[in-house]
């Protein structure tokens, strides 16, 4: 596509796509660094080196390109040491090098590294000229284990269901034996009440009929003023209950609906405490904080092809969420095998949660950048949602009232330094709310 | 208490008649049987049917309460968010691209606005000084990219065809013309393009028959003949009005598009009073335009004359004798003019629109003579290089079969030629034609291929309005239809594998630019080249030029063609907008017409009545020119000289448009020999022709204080209370300025914290072209209401331009007359003269919009406060708390308040833009659609109000000077419309609001408006 220069601002430098378009984003790989080690590898080294550290170690530097059993911006790298020197008879002071400095050994014109190089389609990998013998051998330590076996999780995961199903089975035994118990002494009772009458009727003792009053129902008929009193009580109620009906219609307080896909705010920004703004960056500079592109849920998501076991809870198991990060490779195109877009996208169709009417006018950056409110005020707990629901009514009472208690944000912004020393003044007051700079008039929201 | 009165209706019900009849009628309601079998079907099936009357009752009401319980249920919506968002948009921030437009008619440098990748709105470049000029044309243009009556790809007699099979047939048939030796032709409008110039040389550098015709659909072939014999070079000279102290225009309407247009802007800055001095603009003319409606000193005179008259002041300024003779009462204003012109000396300008060589000529010569500053022939203007006598050549090639393939681009020839009929015949003998056009035109329709070509906004392109004046057109939107550009489609018929795009950058890195980088000059839009092109200086024959004028003959009645502002050459016919334009003069929409003076009419039996509900109406009449008749409906206008005709271009289209934009009647067919003002003969013909008129009372009646103006002496000289008083009321019997807080109903709201927004609006700089109204439809989403919603007074645009003539010779003369009038008698038959404009009247035109009243009348009386005051100075409209009663509107003094009577958006009553989803995405996201029952009306822009403050306080910084804008103030290129906020004291408007000539409309009233007017001051120091 020809990308036309943007006019955003007429003095600003301009941008011309076309040329920039050359400037790849240059993609850093790491991944043949793994390859090298295993020359080096030798039962001595191997007793050394800590596998711990060794985890911790790839998982700051390795993890973002590569995983242990799968390829991914780079090669998987459980074995490495032992396959390249089975395979290629590299060692592990190949690579040692091939980490540190991968454009060398590629210049140096290493047969393999060439290969491997263009294999991945040219990708280079990040240099780490900063880790020491030691700690690559930590980190080929542990690409060296075993890959633990996933028994462990299945097993668990039966018991926990029989466990459950146990305590439901027995909850509906001792439901039933009590049910039982009770209809026992209820029939006791019964029969016991027959034998005394019977033994009263062959004693010939009458047994005393109860004085017949007049019911409560009939006495309650005849007063009038109970009735007039009932009747405006019903009255009065039912039109509460019709009014509190009416009021709600057109208000969805609480809507969460089903979305494509499951997508977790609990686990993106509560458990990984990933910044609102960072996905819902528009949030920032437009009224709309946007929903994010597939392309930004890729930045993370194209290494992150499945959750940790501990993600997974009661209610969605870890083979549920695998699953929707798989609709978002559909959605977006994204071939994790091959590690490549295959160009076929189908958008995300997100039912839309927080629908403002189209004559209200709402603007995110006024209140997340100029106010700095946090996104919660108004959203709620979005941290804590699994599913997001609308925690606010979105009603105009709601945005009034928020109008007329909240002060506004005057520090450090130019704009508002002779404003507010002058209504300060005004109305005797430091603090400013948003009514009295006028946030409560019509046409602020209506136009 | 109960009565047996009995009511009876006639005789038969006081004595009962055994009359069976009688009796039967009596019973009914109707005396014929109701038809209910016809409308309910069988009866018999009625009557079987299970189905009685309370179970039909019980579904209908089980099925609404289903229903209307169903009915609470909220729809889904959806959002679907970009798979990979461009970098450069982010939902709900604007962009803003620099382009150009160069449609053949209108050129100018501007600035799209786009949402979301949607170009919604055409706004000025402030870099593009001298680029053209964004009139209402140009403005109403981003709404033809969405017009859904364009071609979606190309055609071959009328099928779609793919681009792969036109190219191997168009490339096929070419090499068929070239084996045959005929000539290829393109026949193109003015491209003033560098970069397509070189490429049709390099067309015609690889097909060695090739013959390029440039062809303007209303020409100035004579004033580029006058300057190409002069001067060398096909074009047209510039001309500077800032600098004139004297114009004088002898039927150049040179404020609105005579030589392109786009001159305006400067005259305006000379017309405003500085230092004691503006400038005198004394205007010879036939019909009422633009300029005319602007002048000092408006002459009728009929084409003709015009000639003579033209050769008169040249005889006079030169002191060479001619022989001409003209009426005493011309002759005298002639020599005036002469002599103020002497006067003037350099600081003096003449101008013509005569279309003849002679005069062109004749008008070099005196701007020479004179040293003219405002003159400047050696800025030559590109955009109207059309050569009439090679078009009509062109015609008789094809017809004698020499032609072998045409390629007409930019051009309708079958609607624009006078000699159609003869064009078509030609194109039938022309193994192949080619027309590439957006729409299926009527051209396209008669050719055998139609090129589906991309919008402007669409594509690529550069122009060079004026000599080393350069801008470039990038796309804003990827094309929506499968469209190639004309450039790109020749590139690769020559063979060429660049795309035009690729062909334009190193066009201009190798030739234009001069060491910029051709990053910059995107960006900006425009690039002004210091290198300029040496001109020749010949001598023209004046001698000639003279006799030759001096020859004219006059004819009873002579026509002058003209374009009208709103439609231009024609090609816009589709747009919804235009059609609503109100003119700027008749303030009449949906129409063209036959502008007649009073005196023609009423001897030719022409009349313009006004119905029970206002409605205008004129009589038609037949206009026949050398045998060609066209039946037009009549308009009386002010101001036309005796003995002439006006007939606008531009409307007549009947193809590739909506029904309801076949508005009109052709002009075309009268141009002939493209002479625009032909000899005719006029004859009423039957009937009644029914307009739709925005403006049905044309007068002021005297009451000067709602245009007020005064005399340049009188404003030099004279105290401002003398020429703008401050209106007085009576409070206890004693005048009182109505600015006294004792005669003020309200308490004063204190507007000094914060920012309190007004604007000024200079009669004097009002050239009164209309760009502000369709840039406010563009922003506000004003609907289209349609012809037949006109006519009955329910216009909806939020701006309107109201124009006055006089009754008497002046403006000041209707004061006088209105002041001397007494009793009652008196008073009944003077006001009904005043409501008649004089034959030549004073013009004045006035911008109305919500004067956004500090104590606003309307807001009181509105029973749901959807109405309410702003800190700010606007007055907020709350559609949705609106009810409709309308009480607002009826109480408004000024009349500005707009009432959707219907749904306009999706409404198939109303077909225009908003009821399809093409057209609907020209819609500002920012601006509620109204819906109906409601009522609107100018919001004084607070969506760029509040945009401008929100920037600022994200920037965290104060509002910038001048920053504040609306979309008429930033449309307005003459400077006229101001905004901004007055308490800050270095905004322009602060000193406007406090200028001596500044006054309110209807200041009497005391509603305190925030929209202030500068005093009209008009310059009629004589030499």
């Amino acid at each position: 596509m020809e990308i036309v220069s943007k006019f955003k601002n007429q003095h600003s430098p301009i941008v011309d796509m076309k040329q920039e378009n050359s400037q790849h984003p240059q993609i850093k790989l790491v991944f043949f660094g793994i390859l090298l080690f295993s020359f080096l590898f030798t039962p001595l080294h191997a007793q050394e080196a800590d596998p711990v550290k060794g985890k911790a170690l790839f998982n700051a530097n390795c993890a973002a390109c590569h995983q242990l059993d799968k390829k991914m911006t780079g090669p998987a790298l459980r074995y490495v040491e032992t396959r390249l020197s089975e395979d290629e008879g590299l060692d592990r002071e190949w690579l040692y090098g091939w980490i540190r400095n991968s454009a060398a050994v590629i210049k140096s014109g290493d047969t393999y590294a060439n290969k491997i190089y263009n294999e991945y389609n040219g990708a280079a990998m990040t240099a780490f000229p900063q880790l020491s013998d030691e700690d690559l051998d930590n980190i080929l330590a542990y690409t060296a284990q075993d890959k633990p076996a996933p028994v462990v999780a299945a097993t668990s995961g039966a018991a926990q269901v029989n466990s459950e199903g146990g305590s439901g089975l027995s909850k509906d035994i001792i439901l039933g034996a009590l049910a039982i118990l009770f209809a026992l002494l209820a029939l006791g009772l019964f029969l016991v009440n027959k034998t005394l009458r019977r033994f009263a009727a062959a004693n010939g003792v009458e047994v005393q009929e109860a004085i017949k009053r007049p019911s409560l129902w009939k006495a309650y008929v005849k007063n009038q003023f109970l009735l007039l009193v009932t009747a405006i009580f019903f009255l009065l109620s039912s039109a509460y209950f019709v009014y509190g009906y009416f009021m709600q219609i057109g208000i969805d307080q609480g809507y969460q609906p089903i979305q494509p896909i499951h997508y977790s705010h609990k686990i993106h920004a509560g458990d990984n405490g990933i910044d609102c703004k960072y996905c819902h960056s528009s949030a920032r500079v437009s009224k709309h904080s946007g929903i994010p592109s597939l392309n930004v849920c890729m930045n993370c998501h194209k290494s992150i092809y499945e959750v940790a076991p501990s993600t997974a809870t009661e209610e969605y198991s870890k083979e549920f969420y695998d699953a929707e990060i798989q609709k978002l490779y559909d959605a977006v195109g994204w071939d994790d095998e091959a590690q490549q877009y295959t160009g076929k996208t189908k958008p995300v169709k997100w039912v839309r949660i927080h629908n403002l009417p189209d004559f209200a006018y709402f603007n995110h950056s006024q209140h997340v950048s100029v106010a700095g409110l946090e996104c919660q005020t108004c959203h709620g707990p979005v941290e804590e949602m699994e599913i997001m629901y609308q925690h606010s009514p979105l009603t105009m009472g709601w945005c009034i009232n928020c109008h007329r208690e909240t002060n506004v944000k005057v520090e450090d912004n130019g704009y508002y330094e002779k404003i507010h020393e002058a209504l300060s003044k005004k109305y005797g007051v430091d603090k400013l709310t948003a009514a009295q700079m006028g946030g409560l008039e019509c046409g602020k929201c209506h136009y | 208490m109960s009565s047996n009165k009995k009511y009876w209706k006639r005789v038969e019900d006081l004595n009962p008649s055994p009359n069976a009849a009688v009796q039967a009628v009596k019973h009914k309601e109707f005396v014929e049987e109701i038809p209910v079998d016809e409308f309910l079907g069988d009866k018999s099936t009625l009557e079987s049917s299970s189905t009685t009357r309370r179970d039909f009752l019980k579904y209908v009401g089980f099925s609404t309460a289903a229903a209307s319980l169903a009915a609470c249920e909220g729809p889904v919506i959806k959002s679907i968010p970009y798979v990979v968002q461009p970098e450069q948009i982010i939902p709900g921030v604007a962009n803003y691209y620099a382009t150009a437009i160069a449609n053949g008619y209108d050129f100018a440098s501007l600035l799209i606005k786009t949402r979301e990748g949607r170009p919604i709105k055409v706004e000025s470049n402030s870099l593009a000084k001298a680029n053209g000029s964004i009139n209402a044309r140009v403005q109403a243009s981003v709404l033809d990219l969405y017009d859904n009556q364009r071609l979606t790809g190309p055609q071959k007699r009328g099928e779609n065809i793919s681009w792969e099979t036109f190219y191997s047939e168009i490339g096929q048939g070419l090499k068929d013309v070239q084996n045959q030796g005929k000539t290829i032709v393109l026949l193109t409008q003015t491209f003033a393009s560098p970069s397509t110039e070189k490429l049709i040389s390099e067309f015609k550098s690889k097909y060695s028959n090739v013959e390029h015709v440039v062809y303007d659909a209303i020409s100035e072939s004579a004033a580029a003949d006058a300057y190409e014999m002069k001067y060398g070079r096909r074009g047209l000279a510039h001309y500077d009005f800032s600098k004139a102290k004297t114009i004088v225009s002898i039927g150049a309407d040179f404020l609105g598009d005579w030589q392109g247009g786009g001159f305006d802007a400067a005259y305006a800055k000379g017309r405003v009073p500085k230092n004691g001095t503006m400038s005198r603009h004394i205007q010879f003319e036939s019909n009422m335009t633009l300029s005319g409606a602007n002048a000092d000193k408006r002459v009728p005179l009929k084409p003709s004359q015009q000639k003579l008259a033209l050769v008169r002041l040249y005889g006079k300024l030169t002191g060479t004798s001619v022989g001409v003779t003209l009426p005493p009462a011309i002759e005298a204003v002639v020599d005036s003019a002469a002599k103020e012109l002497l006067k003037a000396g350099a600081d003096g300008v003449v101008l013509t629109g005569i279309q003849d060589v002679n005069a062109q000529g004749l008008v070099i010569a005196i701007n020479e003579f004179l040293n003219s500053k405002s003159y400047h022939p050696q800025t030559t203007i590109l955009t109207r290089q059309g050569n009439s006598q090679a078009v009509s050549k062109l015609v008789n090639d094809m017809n004698k079969g020499k032609v072998g393939a045409i390629f007409m681009v930019g051009v309708n020839p079958v609607y624009t030629l006078p000699n159609q009929a003869a064009f078509v015949d030609g194109l039938k003998k022309t193994s192949l034609s080619v027309s590439f056009s957006m729409k299926a035109d009527e051209t396209a329709e008669v050719s055998q291929y139609a090129a589906a070509v991309p919008h402007y906004l669409e594509s690529w392109g550069d122009i060079e309005v004026k000599s080393g004046h350069y801008g470039l057109m990038q796309p804003t939107i990827r094309p929506l239809f499968d469209t190639q550009q004309f450039q790109d489609v020749l590139l690769k018929l020559s063979g060429n594998t660049l795309t035009y795009h690729d062909y334009i950058k190193s066009n201009w890195n190798s030739s234009i630019l001069d060491g910029t980088s051709w990053n910059e000059a995107l960006h900006d839009g425009v690039y002004i080249s210091s290198s300029s092109k040496k001109l020749n200086n010949n001598t023209f024959n004046l001698d000639i030029a003279l006799s030759a004028l001096s020859k004219i003959k006059s004819s009873d009645f002579e026509l002058t063609l003209y374009p009208k502002t709103g439609m231009g050459d024609g090609q816009q016919a589709n747009n919804p907008w235009l059609q609503e334009f109100p003119d700027p003069l008749t303030r009449t929409t949906w129409d063209n017409y036959v502008t007649v003076s009073e005196f023609d009419a009423k001897s030719l039996g022409l009349e313009n009545t006004n119905d029970a509900t206002g409605g205008l109406n004129g009589s038609y009449a037949n206009l026949s020119v050398n045998g060609t008749t066209v039946k037009a409906p009549v308009m009386i206008q002010p101001g036309q000289a005796r003995g002439t005709l006006g007939l606008s271009f531009g409307y007549g289209r009947t193809k590739g448009l909506k029904s309801e934009m076949q508005t009109g009647v052709n002009a075309f067919p009268l141009y002939n020999e493209f002479n625009p003002t032909p000899s005719v003969r006029i004859e009423a013909a039957g009937g009644m022709h029914e307009f739709a008129c925005v403006q049905l009372h044309n007068t002021l009646m005297g009451r000067g204080d709602i245009i007020k103006e005064t005399t340049l002496e009188i404003f030099n000289t004279k105290d401002t209370e003398v020429w703008n008083p401050t209106p007085v009321v009576s409070l206890n019997h004693q005048e009182t300025p109505v600015s006294s807080p004792d005669v003020d109903l309200w308490d004063e709201f204190d507007r000094s914290i914060g920012h309190h927004f007004n604007l000024s609006i200079d009669l004097n700089s009002c050239t009164g072209c209309g760009a502000c109204v369709i840039a406010c439809h563009a922003e506000n989403n004003v609907p289209v209401v349609g012809k037949e919603e006109i006519r009955r007074s329910r216009d909806m645009h939020w701006l309107r331009i109201d124009r006055y003539y006089s009754s008497d010779d002046t403006f000041e003369g209707d004061n006088q007359t209105k002041d001397n009038i007494s009793g009652l008698g008196s008073s009944l038959s003077t006001f009904g003269e005043m409501e008649m404009p004089s034959e030549n009247p004073q013009v004045a035109f006035q911008p109305v919009m919500c004067q956004h009243c500090n104590h606003a009348p309307c807001e009181t009386v509105c029973p749901v406060a959807a109405s309410s005051h702003g800190r700010q100075g606007q007055n907020h409209m709350a559609y949705n708390r609106c009810v409709g009663t309308r009480y607002c509107a009826n109480n408004c003094p000024y009349k500005v308040r707009r009432f959707n009577w219907f749904l306009y958006n999706g409404n198939d009553e109303f077909d225009y833009h908003m009821n399809n989803d093409l057209g609907r995405m020209v819609i500002n996201p920012d601006v509620t659609v109204r819906s109906r029952g409601v009522m609107e009306k100018c919001s004084m822009c607070i969506q760029m109000t509040q945009k401008t403050i929100l920037d600022a306080k994200r920037d965290g910084r104060p509002v910038n000077v001048n920053e504040f804008k609306t979309a008429c103030s930033a449309a307005c290129d003459s400077g006229s419309i101001v905004f901004g906020d007055i308490n800050n004291e270095k905004d322009e408007v602060t000193k406007l609001k406090d200028d001596q000539r500044a006054y309110h409309l209807l200041e009497h009233v005391g509603t305190k408006p925030n929209v202030v007017y500068q005093v009209k001051v008009r310059n009629t120091n004589e030499a």
